[in-house]
């Protein structure tokens, strides 16, 4: 009996009610993940990447969303924003607040959009992310009940953000969950969506999530990932991205938390003048595992992609970074710039990295770099001779190295958080946003 | 205020200060003077508190605290400040975010508040203009892509922000044209007052035209052989080391 088999028999069978159309799907999933199995290092794609901790894993799947005020203020972050919350994969309408919608915008759990509007919905989803790309899609596919839907309609301005949060909790065994999220982005539309995967002491569950955004023509998206699962959590997630003409996305790849965590990336720049930036920042300790697969598929002429990875590994840690950029035939006068680089803080700390070109064109720009170092021991000595204690000096100095990704983040509440897990707690925020107004009012006096 | 005794220190198993003494009081300019590999850099190097020098023996007193037994942001808290002959980039730390940083630890560990954002400004707009360095200056990484003058210009901006009760620079004048050094030195000549102490390493009598010491010591080989009031850096700059080195022989 293979692994994937014994993975979906312990769950045992589900007594569900779902029209046969969803449960077909179901199936189809089932039978996707049972033929491909759990990946193995064998497989290119996961060669540095061991993931028996999830296959002999015991999940079941939770039926509860309780979590009160108090644990989930100690879990989210106090974002004025459009708001929906899942724990354990359980939509929790008590925590969740979508109140005050702008026009043409709707946020939903899937269940509910699935109900309402079944034909729109069940087109779109799985229509970038379907049971091939990967066993865990197929295992999503499988097992997924509930999730995210926003949609923007046409030439909506999103002002707040539209934030998920995917609550772990600390139960008493382990739960799964499969959850969905789905974005669509109407022509000329503008949002900021923020999906927070947030663990409590002593969780240890497993997330499954499949993510698919659709940019239409001039849409403009910026995705955050914050991944703050706890340090025994495992966490496996995929988005993927496609891009109308003159859309623009950019990707917050933020993964501070997990004990194992996989997560992959994939874009298609479909249409000219499509652009995607793609910011990523991983903060591993202990005996943390992370691993960033991204793609970006540059289909058209005139597209842009530009990715700046930053890994920062202490103690026994382990970063995994694999970026491919492939420029298909035809695709002209294209740009696409690569980089990563990695700060090890410890001498055990591991990382491999792979960066990937594919090109079959002749008109374009691209770059691609790798890079591994440490921290500069005299320019900790000269934080220090200047009264910073040395805790402090190690912490601006990494702080410093994630720089050019933290610059990028638009949402202060993000920033501060990824500074305080990267540098502790810091007498002002590192971008001195403060001093900055303080400045400008002293330039005008 | 400093007192070092019979200091001696080894690099990498060689010994490099063979018993120096040096007594430095408030309010007093010290110059130590030598040729290459005398051992001046290290002693500041000691003082300041850096990893791969071992003293082997011999003492060194700051207002009367060993400062053998203090962590480097110790030291600085107590009010040493070390001004380097090569100042250190640091990519993706502000100047701003330093001098903030490094005044509040200082004023933390006294005891006091925080300085207020308005007021920090104030004061290093200031500095900056004393030290003829643009607003710019402030939003740049630490000394990244600065040239030599720049960068020994912020050593001293740092020093004026901060005000220590020693400080300490090491071959501030190198590599810096007339008019960089002249700012400098006006700089440093600012710095001057009754409770705080200078000790400037240099190799040349240019900058001690500038500032004028109250003392200037000879170090060869590790030790200091002779010690004297500002003539006798005009006595070097006219007669070379070779005479001090056959007197403290004979």
């Amino acid at each position: 009996m293979s692994a994937a088999h014994a993975f979906l028999q312990r769950l045992g069978e589900r007594v569900d009610d779902e029209p046969t159309w969803v449960a077909a799907r179901r199936q189809a999933g089932a039978a996707r993940f049972e033929a491909l199995g759990f990946p193995t290092k064998r497989d290119e794609a996961w060669k540095y990447t061991d993931v028996r901790r999830i296959a002999e894993g015991e999940f079941t799947l939770a039926d509860d969303a309780e979590l009160d005020e108090a644990r989930f203020a100690a879990l989210g972050m106090p974002l004025d924003a459009h708001r929906l919350v899942f724990v354990d994969g359980v939509f929790s309408a008590a925590l969740s607040d979508l109140t005050d919608l702008p026009d043409g915008v709707s946020i939903e759990p899937l269940t509910t959009a699935m109900r309402t509007n079944h034909e729109a919905i069940g087109g779109a989803i799985g229509r970038l992310a379907g049971v091939d790309f990967s066993p865990f899609t197929a295992l999503n596919v499988a097992l997924s009940e509930e999730g995210a839907v926003v949609r923007i309609g046409q030439g909506a301005v999103v002002e707040k953000p539209i934030y998920v949060v995917f609550a772990s909790r600390a139960n008493e065994s382990a739960r799964m969950s499969h959850p969905r999220v789905l974005v669509m982005a109407g022509a000329r539309s503008q949002s900021t969506v923020v999906e927070h995967y947030a663990g409590e002491v002593g969780a240890a569950n497993f997330t499954n999530v499949v993510s698919e955004v659709m940019l239409e023509r001039g849409a403009i998206v910026d995705h955050y990932k914050l991944q703050e699962a706890s340090s025994e959590d495992l966490h496996v997630a995929s988005i993927h991205v496609e891009q109308g003409r003159d859309s623009r996305f950019t990707s917050f790849n933020l993964n501070l938390g997990g004990a194992l965590v996989r997560t992959d990336l994939v874009t298609d720049l479909n249409a000219q003048g499509a652009e995607t930036h793609y910011n990523g920042l991983f903060f591993v300790q202990g005996r943390q595992h992370v691993d960033n697969h991204t793609l970006v598929n540059h289909n058209a002429p005139n597209t842009f992609s530009n990715e700046n990875y930053k890994g920062i590994l202490n103690d026994r840690a382990r970063g995994v970074f694999n970026g491919k950029v492939v420029v298909k035939r035809d695709s002209q006068q294209i740009e696409a710039y690569q980089n990563n680089a990695n700060l090890l803080l410890s001498d055990r700390a591991e990382i491999d990295t792979k960066p990937e070109l594919e090109i079959y064109a002749d008109d374009v720009k691209c770059s691609h770099g790798a890079t591994t170092g440490q921290l500069d021991e005299e320019a900790v000595f000269s934080l220090r001779t200047r009264g910073i204690d040395e805790q402090m000096a190690r912490g601006l100095l990494t702080l410093a190295f994630a720089g050019e990704v933290m610059d990028q983040v638009r949402l202060p509440v993000i920033a501060e958080r990824v500074e305080r897990a990267v540098a502790g707690k810091l007498p002002e925020r590192f971008n001195l946003a403060d001093l900055v107004e303080v400045s400008d009012a002293l330039e005008e006096a | 205020m400093l007192e070092v005794k019979d200091l001696h220190v080894t690099v990498e198993g060689s010994e490099i200060l063979k018993g120096l003494n040096l007594t430095v009081n408030p309010g007093e300019v010290h110059a130590l003077m030598g040729p290459n590999g005398a051992g001046k850099s290290t002693l500041s190097a000691v003082i300041a508190g850096k990893d791969g020098y071992e003293v082997t023996s011999g003492e060194v007193l700051f207002e009367g605290k060993n400062l053998l037994e203090m962590e480097i942001e110790e030291r600085a808290l107590a009010g040493i400040l070390l001004g380097f002959q090569y100042p250190v980039e640091i990519p993706g730390v502000k100047n701003i975010y330093l001098l903030k940083a490094a005044l509040n630890a200082q004023r933390v560990a006294r005891g006091e508040e925080e300085i207020p954002a308005p007021e920090f400004m104030k004061l290093v707009r200031e500095q900056l203009s004393f030290m003829k360095m643009d607003g710019s200056f402030l939003q740049r990484a630490v000394n990244e892509g600065f040239s030599g003058g720049e960068k020994k210009r912020n050593e001293i901006l740092q020093m004026l922000v901060l005000q220590p009760k020693l400080a300490m620079l090491d071959e501030i004048d190198s590599g810096l044209d007339i008019d960089a050094m002249k700012v400098v030195a006006e700089g440093i000549n600012s710095l001057r007052n009754a409770d705080r102490a200078i000790l400037m390493v240099t190799h040349y009598e240019r900058l001690l035209e500038h500032i004028v010491p109250d003392r200037v010591h000879v170090l060869v080989d590790g030790r200091i052989v002779k010690s004297g009031d500002k003539n006798l850096a005009n006595e070097l700059e006219a007669r070379g080391y070779e005479w001090v080195l056959e007197e403290s022989a004979a």
